[in-house]
């Protein structure tokens, strides 16, 4: 089964740091994709993949179901979980 | 340099001009960590929360603190990675909000390979 939660990341970015710290300490599995630990492809399927989600291509962007998150917000994020 | 040392650094230089570093030093410190991440990564402490194009010419927009820190700190209370901020941010008077990207669509697809 896949993680609940795809999270696209920097792992400078303080806002990706928080909301792994969010999940972590809910108990959710995710997956985590550091944008700029990749090179060539990797990186280019990865930016492809934000780029489709999120068209500003800002961090982190998370997947969760449906639904696509931008940066962290505590509240929206537990909204998007418990839904 | 570690990031206590580049706090107590940059503290007073930005106090002066009406900037204060986040209260909540669990965001502040791995921010001031991370600047010094990139500045061993690019050469110059490029903004932790983007990513960078790689040249300091071309990022220079994006090194801290970055051009859109003034626009951001007089319409959230704080810069886009939260490290910068205004007194009633500090205080709570101001909803947390995220602050949204502000850098234009051509330098950060430039940043991503797309540009």
């Amino acid at each position: 089964m896949p993680a609940k939660v795809k999270i696209y990341a920097l792992s400078t970015c303080i806002h990706c740091k928080k909301a792994k710290e969010y999940l972590e300490s809910n108990n959710v599995e995710y997956d985590c994709t550091y944008v700029d630990m990749l090179a060539g492809e990797e990186r280019q399927q990865a930016v492809d993949e934000v780029k489709k989600h999120n068209p500003a291509l800002s961090f982190p962007t998370m997947v969760v179901g449906g639904k696509v998150l931008v940066g962290f917000n505590k509240e929206e994020l537990q909204a998007a979980l418990g839904a | 340099m570690d990031a206590k040392q580049l706090y107590e650094k940059l503290k007073p230089i930005q106090e002066a001009k009406g900037y204060l570093f986040n209260a909540d030093m669990s965001y502040t410190m791995p921010l001031l960590e991370n600047l010094l991440v990139n500045k061993e990564r690019y050469g110059y402490m490029s903004c932790p929360c983007r990513l960078a194009i790689g040249t300091f010419e071309e990022d220079r927009d994006i090194v801290c603190p970055c051009v859109y820190r003034d626009p951001d700190v007089a319409e959230y209370g704080a810069c886009f990675c939260a490290l910068y901020v205004n007194k009633e941010w500090n205080e709570g008077k101001i909803e947390h909000k995220t602050v949204p990207e502000r850098r234009p669509a051509e330098k950060v697809m430039k940043a991503m390979g797309l540009g």
